[in-house]
């Protein structure tokens, strides 16, 4: 077991580098995003083998979904850095009383980073990029559900990174419990609403903010998409692409942002399953589990829960139309597709993550809005629909951490959106210069000189000074002048508290 | 004043205010705001006019007779300070309200090619805003300005240390804005307690440090994300290279023009050095002297203490023995009144009780050091103010101060003016605070940025789906990673 006697001492020992100033440097910053930058490209087949360890995933899925995306967000990192670093003017009305007024970003201090098992890299060094960016020294604690990439980060980052102000440290929940009772300038935490409220618990003993990305159902509706043009089969065709790779493609949909259950008008459910065996097919093989084209479940208490979502529910057994099978040994859920299990069922009310697709009909599919509606809000909705009154309704009446139209999963890699939760799925937004941000503290700075003073700021209070502070206030500049003038008069008296009747209870 | 009904009717009221009540004012607030009445701009905007008439001269005698009544608060701090900044702030939403609820149309890359992307700012749903007892007026209407802009149920609870405040607001509240989405829940403990057990999209929440860690549990169980408000020793360093005349004012004007030094951005203590603390001495005794008379407990334009429990507190910081003899001016003090006059010591030691925590009062240590970069190390011993200002012509000191000091808001050369300003966020950092807000800072700070993004069935590429290949993973590394040529290198099998 590990030690972690020292902890303590080394919380305090970082907390003194971040004292010396030397995070705060923009070349440090930069050193280490490029050093971050040198590891992916130097330890990409390291990262890929010990993805595929964890949880089978395909090296191409790795890529796309983890390696790829961090490449992406350092280059992004490193060329803006500057920018993002760079104190940012506040427009000030003309009658100001002050010389100048700015918002200076500073880094918080020290933070902690708790991330997930799902996307081990991605979710530990998305949120790492950001608070270097932002100059911070940071503490990472990623899962031990996924030890090979965990055990990756620990022995070989630290190699590259300097590790008198970053810290990469594994462990389980006790290793957690301790890391919650050190004192730290911000909390970053990408896991389960029950944790996070756990974390947030301790934070608030320390009034420490918080990032909570936590999950949800993200549910898909697909429309019939028809349209003038006979273009509705290649429409259809490429939004069930897209539905079956956000759902199988994306480690085995153990992913925040998964489609978690899809949502059909009734009519529609004959088209569209022959079609979603179809492509099952013809993405993942005849033989997904020797192929990796899909990911394995990345536990057995994980594979046992999602075995008895379908396995202790009769009716929900019964509506399994494709798929349904459990490989224990090897962790392995092919596929499975049901249609309309009972929506009080578990497979209906907890979120799924994993390869089991309901399938859920309704009459009209602007119903899917109102189902949308009376449920928690997720972290994404997925709206396939050419509709555009439909697509209205979705933005205006429904609420989630992101909307993507024709598409799923893709928002997580575009840099100008934010991420991050709303309601249960959480709060706190990260990506791109979001994530610069949210492990910042925007400083408020304002200047002035020694001259221009308004001597009506300060007592005697006299009702000259009343009218002129009035005007001040409404920045009514040339209402200013001519109270001063003597030419504008008030309907003001100055109360004389003498005068008047008080109740003064003490 | 209320009648003998009244109070008794409010007592009542207060009673029953319990769990349940409070279970049952949220479910209804929630069914109004799913009904999506607060939605629309036309709602927003008519809740800001009316929140504007509230504020014009019809109920200003009553505003300034009911902090009168709570606080002493001269009339024109109340005017100034209190309704002024809060016209302010409702001409502004109202002029940016359409602005601020347009979506903002964001770049996207080739990552997401073809693809438009926008953030659209929703409301959060039902806010609870928990305000102090100082500001009682500005603390609770600033909030409430934003959480409205941007569509927002609120319930908000003032503070009981300023009854007369509370009830005004409750009064006032109840008669201009849409009950249906807006209300005043009045009380002290127990009512606080009775709404944070329940879920709400947001709690903002201005106040102390203790209560906050407690909002903050409360909020913790539901996930509820938070803004809190707080204080701290916001620390003023004087440097002797200054036009002192207009610097003593200045400081004058944030401490003891703001409500008697009971601001949470009232500088708290001063740092100067040994040579300089004498001068800086005897100009504050000479500018207070010209503001408030030669009887300060007199004096018409201080507020008092707000009641005998902060009276009592304030005066045993002074009774400290580790202070005997380090008092330099003022020191009197009239329980009858609640009255302290402007105080000033010098050279208090940094382990006397008044060091150790907020004053919040009419009480102004000086600490003085042999250089004045010493001050650094003094400010950066303690917690993270919410302000810390700055007296210099040392523009090398003051970019020093700007890069090390870490503070909600500095202000160079003045003190307490970065409030008015829409443009800056107002906040804390640390101790002092999560979150910020004043202008749009308040919009956002009640809104959900939503990431929406629309794509095209066009251009569908086939790498992204298995079965995974090669070719494929070339051509991701060049998509994602690289720019034109690389993906054309790819295209081409030549990376």
């Amino acid at each position: 077991m590990e030690n972690y006697s020292s902890l303590e001492r080394d919380v305090r020992d970082m907390r003194a580098y971040f004292g010396t100033g030397k995070t705060k440097e923009a070349t440090w910053r930069e050193s280490q995003l490029k050093a971050l930058r040198k590891f992916l490209l130097e330890n990409e087949d390291h990262i890929f083998k010990a993805l595929n360890n964890d949880l089978g995933k395909h090296q191409v899925e790795a890529f796309r979904d983890e390696v790829g995306t961090l490449v992406k967000t350092l280059n992004l990192a490193i060329k803006s850095l500057k920018q993002w670093m760079a104190g940012k003017e506040a427009k000030l009305p003309r009658i100001a009383l002050l010389s100048s007024a700015e918002i200076v970003p500073e880094p918080l201090g020290l933070v902690l980073i708790f991330s997930s098992w799902n996307f081990p890299f991605g979710l530990s060094l998305e949120p790492l990029i950001g608070a270097v960016a932002a100059g911070n020294s940071v503490v990472l604690k990623p899962s031990e559900m996924s030890p090979a990439c965990s055990s990756l980060l620990t022995s070989v980052l630290p190699s590259y990174l300097d590790s008198n102000a970053i810290m990469i440290i594994q462990g389980g929940p006790s290793l957690g419990e301790l890391l919650l009772k050190q004192t730290w300038d911000k909390i970053f935490f990408t896991g389960s609403a029950r944790v996070g409220k756990i974390v947030m618990s301790a934070a608030a003993e320390n009034l420490t903010p918080v990032s909570l990305e936590l999950g949800g159902k993200c549910p898909a509706l697909l429309d019939s998409l028809t349209s003038s043009w006979d273009r509705e089969v290649l429409l259809l065709k490429v939004a069930v692409k897209r539905i079956l790779v956000a759902k199988y493609g994306a480690c085995a949909g153990q992913a925040c942002i998964a489609i978690d259950y899809v949502l059909v008008e009734n009519s529609f459910i004959s088209t569209l399953l022959p079609l979603l065996k179809v492509w099952i097919k013809k993405m993942f093989g005849e033989n997904p589990k020797g192929s990796n084209s899909i990911a394995r479940i990345v536990n057995k208490q994980h594979f046992l829960r999602l075995k008895s979502l379908i396995n202790d529910d009769p009716k929900v057994k019964e509506s399994v139309v494709i798929g349904g099978s459990f490989d224990e040994d090897n962790l392995f859920i092919e596929p499975t597709i049901l249609v309309d299990p009972p929506l009080d069922s578990a497979i209906m009310t907890e979120e799924i993550f994993g390869p089991l697709l309901p399938i859920i009909t309704v009459e009209k599919i602007e119903d899917s809005v109102g189902f949308i509606k009376s449920r928690p809000k997720p972290l994404a909705i997925y709206a396939f629909t050419k509709n555009k009154s439909l697509q209205k309704r979705m933005l205006d009446e429904t609420s989630s951490g992101s909307l993507v139209f024709n598409d799923a999963i893709l928002q997580y890699v575009a840099d100008t959106l934010p991420f991050g939760g709303v309601g249960e799925s959480g709060f706190g937004k990260y990506h791109g210069k979001f994530s610069f941000d949210t492990f910042s503290h925007h400083k408020a700075v304002a200047r002035r000189s020694y001259y221009t003073d308004f001597w009506f700021r300060f007592p005697p209070w006299t009702l000259n000074k009343l009218q002129l502070l009035e005007v001040a206030y409404n920045l009514d500049y040339i209402g200013m002048l001519l109270v001063i003038l003597g030419l504008k008069g008030s309907k003001r008296r100055l109360i004389n508290q003498d005068e008047k009747l008080h109740d003064k209870q003490f | 004043m209320l009648s003998s009904t009244e109070v008794h009717e409010k007592q009542n009221k207060k009673e029953s205010f319990n769990a349940e009540a409070a279970s049952l004012l949220v479910k209804n607030l929630t069914a109004t705001f799913a009904s999506g009445k607060t939605r629309s701009y036309e709602w927003r905007a008519s809740q800001l006019k009316a929140l504007t008439k509230l504020l014009s001269d019809a109920h200003e005698q009553q505003i300034v007779d009911a902090l009168y009544s709570d606080l002493s608060k001269p009339p024109l701090e109340t005017v100034a300070y209190e309704i002024a900044m809060l016209k302010n702030s409702c001409k502004g939403a109202l002029k940016e309200l359409k602005r601020w609820m347009t979506s903002e149309k964001v770049k996207t890359s080739i990552s997401t090619f073809p693809s438009t992307a926008e953030i659209v700012s929703e409301p959060l749903g039902v806010v609870l805003i928990i305000s102090a007892w100082n500001y009682p007026f500005l603390l609770s209407l600033e909030p409430i300005i934003g959480a409205i802009a941007a569509g927002n149920a609120v319930v908000l609870k003032p503070s009981e240390v300023a009854p007369a405040t509370s009830s005004l607001l409750a009064k006032l509240l109840g008669e201009y804005l849409d009950n249906s989405c807006i209300r005043v829940v009045e009380g002290a403990v127990d009512e606080t307690s009775a709404l944070l057990q329940q879920k709400w999209d947001k709690i903002f929440y201005t106040g102390n440090g203790r209560v906050a860690r407690i909002v903050m549990a409360a909020a913790a169980k539901h996930l509820t994300p938070v803004v809190l408000e707080l204080g701290g020793k916001s620390p003023a360093v004087v440097d002797s290279n200054i036009d002192l005349k207009v610097a003593t004012r200045r400081i004058i004007a944030g401490k003891w023009c703001c409500n008697n030094g009971q601001a949470c951005i009232s500088p708290d203590y001063i740092i100067t050095t040994k040579d300089y603390a004498p001068k800086l001495v005897d100009a504050l005794k000479t500018e207070l002297e010209k503001f408030y008379g030669k009887n300060p407990l007199e004096s018409k334009d201080l507020s008092r203490i707000v009641n005998s429990n902060h009276f009592g507190r304030l005066t045993k910081l002074l009774d400290d023995e580790k202070l005997s003899g380090k008092i330099v001016f003022g020191g009197e003090k009239d329980e009858s009144k609640l009255m302290i006059s402007p105080t000033i010591l010098l050279d208090v030691p940094r382990n006397s009780l008044m060091m150790r925590e907020e004053i919040f009062g009419p009480l102004l240590p000086i600490i003085t050091v042999d250089k004045l970069e010493e001050s650094f190390d003094v400010i950066n011993s303690g917690t993270k103010p919410l302000a810390a200002y700055l007296f210099t012509t040392n523009n090398k000191l003051k970019e020093q101060f700007v890069m090390n000091i870490s503070a909600g808001g500095l202000v160079i050369n003045d003190t307490a003016l970065h409030l008015a300003i829409n443009t800056l966020p107002f906040g804390g950092v640390g101790e002092s605070g999560i979150g910020a807000y004043h202008g749009k800072f308040s919009f956002d700070a009640f809104s959900h940025k939503k990431a929406v993004l629309y794509r095209s069935f066009f251009g569908d590429a086939a790498i992204r789906y298995p079965p995974y290949t090669n070719t494929k993973m070339r051509l991701l590394k060049a998509l994602i990673g690289g720019g034109l040529l690389g993906i054309i290198r790819a295209l081409f099998g030549l990376s």
